[in-house]
């Protein structure tokens, strides 16, 4: 039974609805709905965003050099890649180019970011969907000692005393009756497949890695100020650089490079001796769970990042590999423009957003893009519109937009970016990739799941390890050479600017391909539109019926028991949803719309 | 709640040694600006006073200001949810999902009635039925106000659950409305920022578990002992603006001397906060020392003020100062202080508005 999608999914609504609301270890607000079989599989899946604030109309009439500032609200766990995406869109719109400098100081910022939201992810968004931390208390200290020796021989934190007084601390916690953050977990459910001591092991890795991360973000501190939320410029960046005159210790100076040097390498030695061992050592656990694939191996987006060189954006000067796969052929990545108005649509059939007397199954390229808030459930929902019990996904039942390339929905993320990289001969990323699956015994084709989604933001993190200590040596050669140069202020006076003008800016967010198109007209901001990661990701169905990356991603797996979904967690999990991202958008009259009392 | 355990009680049996426990109650102490005077006392308040269950909700946010929270150095983040507080509720940290989390937070809502913490981040939209925040498939605000219900007291973490942050910004479509027009018969401690540094946040926390009472308050329903002095006055930058040195452009030579920011439109002279004096990051730096003027995130309706680059005011440099010492002086003693401070806040507003409206105009 069942209807098939266009891009190759057979939904069956027949069986047992399970509700997922909220779904917790992510940002901002979501819900999910599955329907399973009489055998516990999933055989439809619905995904639903359920926040929105709206942010590009709240931008229109502002001064363009302010952007940033709100766009990076957007977001506080990817924070900063907002901004950057921004001052990019900006620069473009009006032909402003940055210093060598600024360009290595962003790379190195961004850099930054994708490491500690890899890490923060994996340990405290992620892993209580693998790791048992109740499990934990069953183990012996010194074989988790040898656990721990064999997988990561070089990690300093590795004696069996100090496994014991993790465990005891942990013991003490649960003996406490206060559970806290671990309260009502599914601590007693099959899909938990660690031995004790491997609990044991990355339950500490968990607190080692909720320390690192605080140490990670410095690097933000010191080029932006504060973390979360740095500061940046059009035209540059805002920290001065003095290393040789007097005033420096009011600039990057060899004191905070120094810094800097030394945090880059503290990243280094965590992806190496925790991060990729736990992934491996928790994987080959788990290397039978091969679920989740969903779009990975068939229609996957990246727009490429870090720039070697200022001011390029051509694909081969892009260390994050820029490309589109679509129908599964891996044979031929297509190049990606931002600016085609035939290439990224998005659509609103089955989001609760209007295009006012457009004919259903219209798309917008982001230029041109509208958000006119439509609250309304399907005929079919269940519940009321302030307690829903069950959406109808025939009708309108997200408030995220579907975005679409060329039609097809697509898989962001670092999956998607090692996917492309791979596909175009990538050396870093196939060496990568190629030396994992030779580790852990596994085929190519079982990077098209879950789990490969999350390895693959494990090993990007260790590659953007080594990407931070490069551009740091540039920026360190620059500096030498002469050039302390970070900000080009030539067009920062609006009475230099064009009457109107229009740009994009592109990154890769830890979580995908990021843009913002912004338009410019008499020195101010009149039309801002962002597509993030969790849009793509995150995206309900399209008037053709194709499911977005979510809903794929869960079809077909296998539940355990209904009632404590933690499979579907951790399909969706593997994504990092970003809610409040990918749902920012906003009406773009700012509308009043229907009001409730405050009592 | 006698049957809960000390934080002392939990933290020896987690390991820690006494004297961390002591090291720990020192560092307390300083972080609230108290002499070592204090450290008997605190560590005898952690000796003999129970855990105490936090709440924390999200609403429309961006989950910086838990971001923040986990930043935090003293106390370390793993600390505070070990073994200070017990978190029996939080979106971002908690294993369970759906029903399993809805029931976690209405067994500790049953449980601890009226002594647990209501901790909330982002803020309730209004429109639609309050449909754009949704959680467990009805209105966030009926979440917020249910929680609320049974609270001791409420903290507004950062700009958002304050006073309403980007999403409040005009026109505010959602109507995104900060908690205490939504709370009202509850005391609620406003720690805004976007997001707040996260020893302010922990401090915060640990002095209402250390003293069992509330900060002391300003008008704005802000802790005075965070939030009691602008930027501008405890700036290291500072000796610059009084001497009138000035980075007059991006990355030109008084920028690379660190002279003061004024000019590029730094809004530490109308922003409260400890940013330059807690510092970012376990002091690592702060906006100003980065370079970039403050944006004045912890500001009522920064964002509606114009520019991040305009220049405050056209209000003469000593015109200000006259003003500010007055201001400083006053907020030094002990009774109405924050009077004060609030209508000194108003005057400068007042003045910078004005003056937007003409550059605007």
């Amino acid at each position: 039974m069942g209807v098939t999608t266009p891009n190759g999914f057979t939904l069956d609504t027949a069986g047992q609805r399970v509700v997922v609301d909220p779904v917790c270890r992510i940002e901002g607000h979501m819900r999910c709905e599955v329907n399973v079989d009489e055998n516990n599989m999933i055989r439809n899946a619905v995904s639903t965003g359920t926040m929105w604030r709206g942010l590009e109309v709240i931008l229109k009439g502002r001064d363009p050099r302010d952007a940033w500032a709100f766009t990076e609200r957007i977001c506080g766990v990817c924070t900063g890649t907002h901004a950057l995406t921004s001052v990019r869109a900006v620069e473009d719109a009006l032909g402003i180019t940055i210093p060598d400098n600024a360009n290595s100081i962003r790379n190195i910022m961004q850099l930054n970011l994708q490491i500690h939201d890899h890490v923060v992810h994996f340990y405290h968004l992620h892993a209580l969907d693998w790791v048992n931390p109740v499990n934990a208390l069953k183990a012996d200290p010194k074989a988790t000692s040898e656990l721990q020796q064999m997988v990561s021989p070089n990690h300093p934190l590795s004696s069996p005393g100090y496994f014991r007084d993790v465990q005891n601390r942990l013991k003490s916690f649960v003996e406490s009756g206060q559970l806290g953050i671990f309260k009502n977990g599914y601590w007693d459910n099959p899909a938990y497949l660690l031995p004790p001591e491997a609990d044991l092991m990355a339950t500490t890795h968990y607190l080692e890695a909720l320390d690192l991360q605080k140490e990670i973000v410095k690097i933000h501190t010191i080029f932006g100020g504060k973390n979360p939320h740095p500061n940046w410029l059009v035209g540059g960046v805002p920290c001065p650089i003095n290393v040789h005159s007097t005033g420096a210790v009011g600039a990057i100076n060899m004191e905070r490079l120094n810094l800097v040097s030394s945090i880059i390498d503290k990243c280094i030695e965590f992806n190496r001796n925790v991060y990729l061992p736990d992934v491996v050592a928790i994987g080959g656990f788990y290397k039978s769970w091969l679920y989740g694939g969903g779009l990975s191996g068939k229609s996957v987006l990246a727009y490429g990042d870090i720039p070697e060189n200022a001011n390029d954006f051509s694909p081969g000067q892009l260390y994050l590999p820029r490309g589109a796969i679509i129908n599964g052929n891996l044979n031929e990545v297509q190049d990606v423009d931002q600016r085609d108005p035939e290439q990224i649509q998005e659509y609103v059939d089955h989001s609760w957003y209007e295009y006012a007397g457009a004919e259903p199954g219209k798309g917008l390229h982001p230029w041109d893009g509208i958000t006119s808030p439509k609250f309304e459930l399907g005929p079919n929902a269940k519940g009321s519109k302030t307690n829903i019990e069950q959406l109808d996904e025939g009708g309108k039942y997200s408030w995220i937009k579907a975005p679409r390339w060329k039609g097809h929905a697509m898989e962001v993320g670092p999956l998607a970016r090692y996917v492309v990289g791979y596909a175009k001969g990538h050396e870093d990323i196939r060496n990568q990739v190629d030396g994992l699956l030779r580790t852990m015994d596994l085929p190519l084709n079982a990077i098209f799941s879950t789990l490969g989604r999350t390895a693959a933001r494990a090993l990007e993190s260790e590659y953007c390890g080594r990407l931070q200590k490069h551009f740091f040596d540039k920026l360190v050669a620059n500096i030498k050479a002469g050039d302390e140069s970070t900000a080009n202020i030539a067009k920062w006076d609006p009475s230099t600017w064009p009457k109107e003008a229009k740009g994009v800016g592109a990154t890769e967010a830890p979580r995908g391909a990021l843009g913002h198109w912004i338009k410019i007209k008499d020195g101010r901001i009149e039309n801002y539109q962002c597509v993030v990661p969790t849009t793509w990701n995150g995206s309900p169905r399209d008037v053709a019926g194709n499911i977005g990356a979510f809903e794929a991603s869960l079809m077909d797996t296998k539940v355990e028991r209904p009632e404590e979904p933690v499979e579907i967690l951790r399909t969706l999990h593997s994504f990092d949803p970003c809610l409040a991202c990918s749902t920012h958008v906003m009406s773009p009259d700012g509308q009043e719309l229907a009001r409730v009392k405050v009592r | 709640m006698s049957q809960i355990e000390t934080f002392y009680e939990v933290m020896r049996k987690q390991g820690i040694t006494r004297r961390s426990f002591m090291k720990y109650c020192a560092l307390t102490a300083s972080a609230l600006g108290l002499g070592p005077a204090f450290v008997p006392k605190i560590a005898h308040a952690m000796e003999t006073k129970p855990r105490t269950p936090v709440i924390w909700v999200n609403g429309l946010e961006c989950t910086c200001c838990s971001e923040s929270f986990i930043r935090g150095a003293h106390p370390l983040a793993k600390d505070v949810v070990l073994s200070m507080i017990s978190l029996d509720y939080s979106h971002t940290l908690m294993a369970a999902a759906g029903h399993h989390a809805e029931a976690a937070l209405q067994e500790t809502i049953d449980k601890y009635k009226g002594n647990y913490i209501l901790a909330v981040e982002g803020n309730p939209p209004l429109n639609e039925d309050g449909m754009f925040c949704i959680v467990g498939g009805k209105p966030f605000v009926e979440q917020l106000k249910h929680a609320a219900e049974h609270a001791k007291a409420v903290i507004s973490w950062g700009a958002c659950a304050s006073y309403g942050c980007v999403q409040a910004a005009a026109p505010n479509p959602t109507r995104a409305t900060p908690v205490h027009k939504v709370i009202t018969d509850k005391p609620i401690i406003k720690v805004p920022g976007c997001p707040p540094i996260a020893e302010v946040m922990t401090g915060v926390i640990t002095y209402m578990l250390t003293f069992d009472r509330l900060p002391e308050l300003d008008r704005q329903g802000r802790p005075a002992m965070f939030y009691g002095q602008r930027i501008h006055d405890k700036c290291y930058r500072r000796p610059h603006f009084d001497a009138g040195q000035f980075v007059e452009h991006w990355d030109d030579e008084n920028a690379r001397k660190g002279y003061c920011l004024y000019k590029m439109g730094c809004k530490g002279p109308t922003t409260y906060n400890a940013c330059s004096t807690v510092r970012w990051n376990e002091g690592v730096s702060f906006p100003i020392q980065s370079g970039h003027g403050c944006i004045g995130c912890s500001e009522d309706g920064f964002w509606d003020q114009g520019s991040f680059y305009d220049r405050l005011t056209n209000i003469k440099q000593f015109g200000i100062e006259a003003n500010a010492d007055k201001v400083g002086m006053t907020a030094a003693g002990v009774v109405g202080g924050a009077v004060a401070v609030h209508a000194a806040i108003s005057a400068l507003k007042r003045a910078q508005k004005k003056n937007q409206e003409k550059v605007e105009g």
